[in-house]
C-alpha cells in the first residue's frame, strides 16, 4: 500500500488503541450487564447500593413517641391519628441533637389544606369538616382557636 | 462405505439435535440453585394511588421533596398532585386566577403522579450511557455519578415524571423512596398521607394486602396503549385522566 494511505490509518488505529485503553481504566469494573435486559440492565452495579444508603428523613412516629408518649397518646385517640407528626413538624432527621432543626408549622395554609371547602360534589374533602377561608376568621391561626393534636379541644 | 437414506436422515436428525442442545440443558438444579438463577424474583414493587380517597392536601409532595432533597422552591418534583401543582396543597377554588363557581363544577378529583417504575422503561431505552436502568426488583433508578445530563430520558418519559435536578445537574425521578423500601419502611409520600390514598406492594408477594386490591379489584393503568406496562395502579381513574 502507499505511504499517503497508510498514514492516516496508523493514526485511526492508533486512535482506537487509545481509546480502548483509555476506557479500560474509565470504566467501573462493576459496569456491564445485571440481568436479563442488554436494554434494561445496563448499568454500575454499586450505584444500586449508593441509593440504598440514602439517607432516611421521616423516621416515624416510632421515633416520636420514644421522648414524646404524652403527644402520641393524644394524637392517636383524636380524629387527627392517621396524620404523621412530621407532616407538622418537619422531618425528623438529626432532631434530638439539634432541638432547633424541627420547626412547627403553625400557619393557616397548612391547616386549610385539608379544610378549605372546595365545594367539590361528591369528593373526600367535602366530608372533612371545613370552612371556607375568605369568611371564617380571617387572618387568624387556627391553633389559636383548635388544637392540633386533638382538634376536639381547645388549647392550653 | 455404504449409507441407506434410512439411515443417513437418522443420523443427521440425531447429530442436529445433540449439536443444538448446550451441555447445561442435561444439569439438574436444586431449588436453591434455580431461585438463585432468576435472583431477587421475590420482590416486585408497585403503588397503588384511590383517587377516590385523595383530598387534594399536598403533604405527600412536601414530604417526598423534603424526603429526597429536591430543592423546596424550584419548580421541579418526583410526585404531583394534579388539579396542577400540589406543593401546598389546594385551598380555592381559583384556577389559572379564575374563580370557578361551584355550580360549574360537574366532577372534580385529584390524581397523585409519581413514576410508573415501568417494566418496559422507554427513558431507560435512550440512555446513550447506562445512567439509568432498572433493578432487579422493578425499581428504575438514575445514576448520579454516570449520568451525562443530556436529557434524552426526559424527553422520552410518556408520564413526565423526569426533571433535570438543579442541584446535581442529572435527571432526577421518584424511586419509590428506594433508601426506605428496602429497609422495609413505606415511601415518604406513602407515610405522609392521612387518607391511605397512596401505598405500595410487593406484587410477588400474594399475601400483601395491597397486592390482593391490585389483583382483585377494579384497577387502572396511565397510557396503556404505550405498551410500557406500568407499575402504578390508580382506583377510581376517570377517562379525562392522562
Amino acid at each position: 500500500m502507499k505511504w499517503h494511505v497508510l498514514r492516516p490509518l496508523w493514526l485511526a488505529i492508533g486512535l482506537v488503541v487509545v481509546i480502548l485503553i483509555a476506557r479500560q481504566f474509565m470504566v467501573p469494573e462493576d459496569f456491564g450487564v445485571h440481568g436479563d435486559s442488554f436494554t434494561y440492565n445496563f448499568y454500575r452495579l454499586s450505584n444500586v447500593q449508593e441509593w440504598k444508603d440514602f439517607p432516611v428523613k421521616h423516621q416515624g412516629r416510632e421515633s416520636c413517641v420514644e421522648c414524646h408518649e404524652e403527644n402520641v397518646t393524644t394524637l392517636n385517640a383524636s380524629p387527627h391519628a392517621p396524620i404523621e407528626c412530621e407532616n407538622c413538624h418537619g422531618p425528623s432527621v438529626g432532631h434530638p441533637d439539634d432541638v432547633e432543626l424541627l420547626p412547627i408549622e403553625r400557619a393557616r395554609e397548612h391547616c386549610l389544606r385539608c379544610h378549605a371547602s372546595l365545594d367539590y360534589p361528591n369528593h373526600a374533602r367535602s366530608e372533612l369538616p371545613n370552612v371556607r377561608d375568605r369568611t371564617h376568621k380571617r387572618r387568624r391561626e387556627c391553633v389559636t382557636c383548635h388544637y392540633p393534636h386533638d382538634p376536639r379541644e381547645k388549647p392550653e | 462405505m455404504s449409507c441407506s437414506r434410512r439411515d443417513f436422515l437418522k443420523q443427521a436428525c440425531g447429530g442436529t439435535l445433540a449439536s443444538v442442545l448446550p451441555v447445561s440443558a442435561f444439569t439438574f438444579l436444586s431449588p436453591e440453585e434455580a431461585r438463585a438463577a432468576v435472583e431477587n424474583a421475590n420482590v416486585r414493587w408497585a403503588f397503588l394511588v384511590d383517587t377516590r380517597k385523595c383530598v387534594g392536601c399536598g403533604l405527600c409532595v412536601k414530604a417526598c421533596k423534603n424526603e429526597n432533597e429536591i430543592p423546596y422552591d424550584a419548580p421541579v418534583t418526583r410526585t404531583w398532585v394534579e388539579r396542577m401543582g400540589g406543593r401546598d396543597g389546594f385551598i380555592d377554588n381559583v384556577i389559572n386566577g379564575e374563580e370557578i363557581d361551584p355550580d360549574n363544577i360537574a366532577k372534580a378529583f385529584f390524581v397523585p403522579k409519581l413514576c410508573n417504575q415501568c417494566d418496559n422503561p422507554p427513558c431507560v431505552q435512550v440512555c446513550p450511557v447506562g445512567a439509568t436502568y432498572q433493578t432487579d426488583d422493578g425499581v428504575v433508578l438514575v445514576d448520579r455519578d454516570w449520568c451525562i445530563g443530556c436529557g434524552y430520558c426526559i424527553m422520552a418519559c410518556p408520564y413526565g415524571v423526569r426533571f433535570f435536578h438543579p442541584v446535581h445537574k442529572v435527571a432526577d425521578k421518584c424511586n419509590f423512596c428506594y433508601h426506605r423500601i428496602t429497609k422495609g419502611m413505606n415511601p415518604a409520600c406513602v407515610e405522609s398521607c392521612a387518607f391511605d390514598a397512596r401505598r405500595i406492594a410487593n406484587l410477588r408477594d400474594p399475601d400483601d394486602p395491597v397486592t390482593k386490591i391490585i389483583t382483585t379489584e377494579r384497577v387502572a393503568v396511565l397510557k396503556d396503549e404505550y405498551g410500557t406496562k406500568p407499575h402504578v395502579f390508580y382506583i377510581g381513574l376517570d377517562e379525562n385522566v392522562r
